[in-house]
């Protein structure tokens, strides 16, 4: 069958091409890898107590701490889940069981478009809407940017892992004399749940490190701020402004930051998988 | 005219069904009644007519077998009779198909199916414990007092003949158990909410032989209890198990008659060709 490609020639290209492979995939990981280990390296370092409880200090004076804009992502993150999670949750599942014909197909392109929209220009929005009527950053404000973020992510990935449940479960339910919407909340839904939680989680890890749209929204604050209604610290922001600065100690700080923010968004993840690995998970493949 | 042969060896096969099932064949004595009347009916997806002026009636408490090549439209005909072809978008019946004294489309889709219950060619069990699937049926439809569900599982899955192989692990997930095992608790899952009607769309296809032949007990032991209607490939298993046999052949019922007459002598020439392997 192969008369033109001697066994030997085979095996150079073989194993040629598996090595080729070996190494994009190798590169891929080394340089994730590369990442963690620097940002592990610098940021855990420079963690201490402090870091957790206290406010940050002005230039030039040591220690000091992130507590501000640690609790400030989390009232951001809350907002913005509030917001961009019900929202997101409840197309998916329209679009997904419900929806038919050239709306939802608008929809899904809609929601792809706006997920290609730069951060920056949700910020300007949002700055636009909210923060130039009242005059100043909030909180509120910031939340908002992070909450339209997470509406059409939300949305597809509900959309996709719905769309996976195989049909059988919907007529399987349908046959036993439940409605359409019995079959989706009590089948399907359950069905899916692996992969919409892990949908969002994902959608929080990303939102969590948004630094642009909070910019000029929530815009940042070296205190506790009160309530919504006041400019709030982030840690991404915070990370940003301390990066940028002339300070050695501010570096480390940020270093910190930085890991923090990962470590938060790992713990989510593995909480997440752990939560939800269900015993009724149906086999793959 | 000389008498054609027979295709089937008939008196064997009903030894065979005798020796395994143990239950000599009761003598047709009381009148049949009609389960489903059908009349006329034309079937269109779309623009494609997947249907041809069916005519028949099918049988209560018998099992009926419906035969024929691929895409001959038995699936089809199945799902028209619960309706579950109106979950496909652009589909269309005409005609009519009377459930009992009724015309089906008087009836809500929901209560319909409750009557009406299918199972499919893959077993489909739900990503839940084996209690719960059988659960369900009686749950959304609120049938069963919550301290009944117990005795009623029970009851279903004896019915299936299942509960001997699941009775100690009824909180485990159904995607533990075997192939036929998941489609027994299938068909166990229909019986839950005590339909009329029985429709198996080829059950056993995705199944080994030994699975299968519990199916076929099953579906035995159901036969005077309950409609049921199989759609199957293996012509051996429509002549083992049905009292009654449709052959479809492009969207037309080409004949309909008593399973030991179809089998040994059809009217058709079509039919003849089809059972003795000559296309299909």
């Amino acid at each position: 069958m192969s008369k033109s490609y001697p066994p030997m020639h085979k095996k150079v290209i073989n194993v040629f091409m598996l090595s080729l492979t070996g190494l994009a995939a190798l590169l891929v990981v080394s340089v994730l890898l590369f990442i963690l280990g620097y940002l592990v390296w610098h940021g855990a370092r420079s963690l201490n107590w402090a870091f957790f409880t206290q406010l940050p200090v002005p230039a030039g004076e040591k220690g000091g701490g992130m507590a501000n804009a640690i609790v400030g992502s989390g009232k951001l993150l809350l907002l913005a889940s509030a917001i961009g999670i019900p929202i997101g949750l409840l197309g998916g599942i329209y679009l997904a069981e419900f929806g038919k014909g050239p709306f939802s197909l608008a929809v899904r392109y809609t929601a792809d478009l706006l997920n290609g929209v730069p951060s920056i220009v949700i910020g300007i929005f949002v700055y636009t809407l909210i923060v130039l009527p009242q005059h100043h950053f909030s909180g509120f404000a910031g939340g908002v940017a992070l909450g339209i973020m997470m509406i059409p992510i939300a949305l597809r990935s509900t959309d996709e892992f719905l769309r996976a449940v195989p049909n059988t479960l919907r007529e399987g339910g349908l046959a036993l004399g439940a409605s359409k919407a019995q079959t989706v909340v009590t089948i399907i839904i359950p069905a899916a749940m692996q992969g919409i939680v892990t949908g969002i989680m994902l959608n929080l890890a990303r939102v969590a490190g948004e630094t642009a749209p909070l910019l000029f929204t929530a815009f940042g604050n070296q205190f506790w701020s009160s309530g919504w209604n006041g400019p709030t610290a982030s840690l991404p922001v915070v990370i940003f402004n301390y990066a940028i600065s002339p300070y050695e100690d501010w570096h480390r700080q940020a270093w910190a930051g930085g890991f923090v923010l990962l470590a938060g968004i790992f713990v989510t993840n593995i909480i997440a998988r752990v939560l939800v690995s269900g015993r009724h998970s149906p086999a793959r493949g | 005219m000389a008498t054609p042969p027979a295709l089937f060896d008939l008196k064997k096969l009903h030894h065979a069904r005798r020796a395994r099932f143990g239950d000599p064949e009761p003598a047709e004595t009381e009148p049949l009644r009609a389960q489903f009347t059908v009349a006329d009916m034309n079937f269109f997806y779309g623009g494609f007519q997947a249907l041809h002026d069916v005519n028949m009636v099918l049988p209560e408490k018998r099992v009926t077998g419906l035969i024929g090549p691929s895409g001959c439209g038995k699936s089809t005909f199945l799902r028209t009779l619960n309706r579950m072809y109106e979950t496909v978008p652009k589909t269309r019946v005409t005609g009519t198909i009377r459930f009992g004294e009724s015309d089906l489309l008087e009836f809500s889709p929901t209560l319909l199916r409750r009557r009406v219950g299918m199972v499919f060619q893959k077993p489909s069990p739900f990503p839940k414990s084996i209690f719960d699937n059988i659960a369900y049926g009686l749950r959304v439809n609120n049938l069963c007092r919550n301290r009944d569900l117990k005795g009623k599982v029970e009851e279903c899955l004896r019915r299936a003949a299942l509960w001997e192989e699941v009775r100690d692990k009824l909180n485990e997930s159904a995607f533990s158990l075997s192939g036929g095992q998941q489609q027994r608790l299938c068909i166990a899952r229909a019986l839950a909410v005590d339909p009329d009607v029985l429709l198996l769309d080829e059950p056993c296809s995705a199944l080994d032989p030994i699975a299968t032949a519990k199916i076929e007990d099953l579906i035995f032991d159901l036969r005077r209890s309950c409609t049921i209607i199989i759609v199957t490939h293996n012509m051996l298993q429509a002549a083992r198990i049905s009292d009654y046999v449709g052959f479809f052949l492009q969207g037309k019922l080409i004949e309909f008659d008593a399973a030991r007459k179809m089998f040994q002598f059809p009217s058709n020439k079509l039919t003849e060709d089809y059972i003795t392997g000559r296309f299909g």
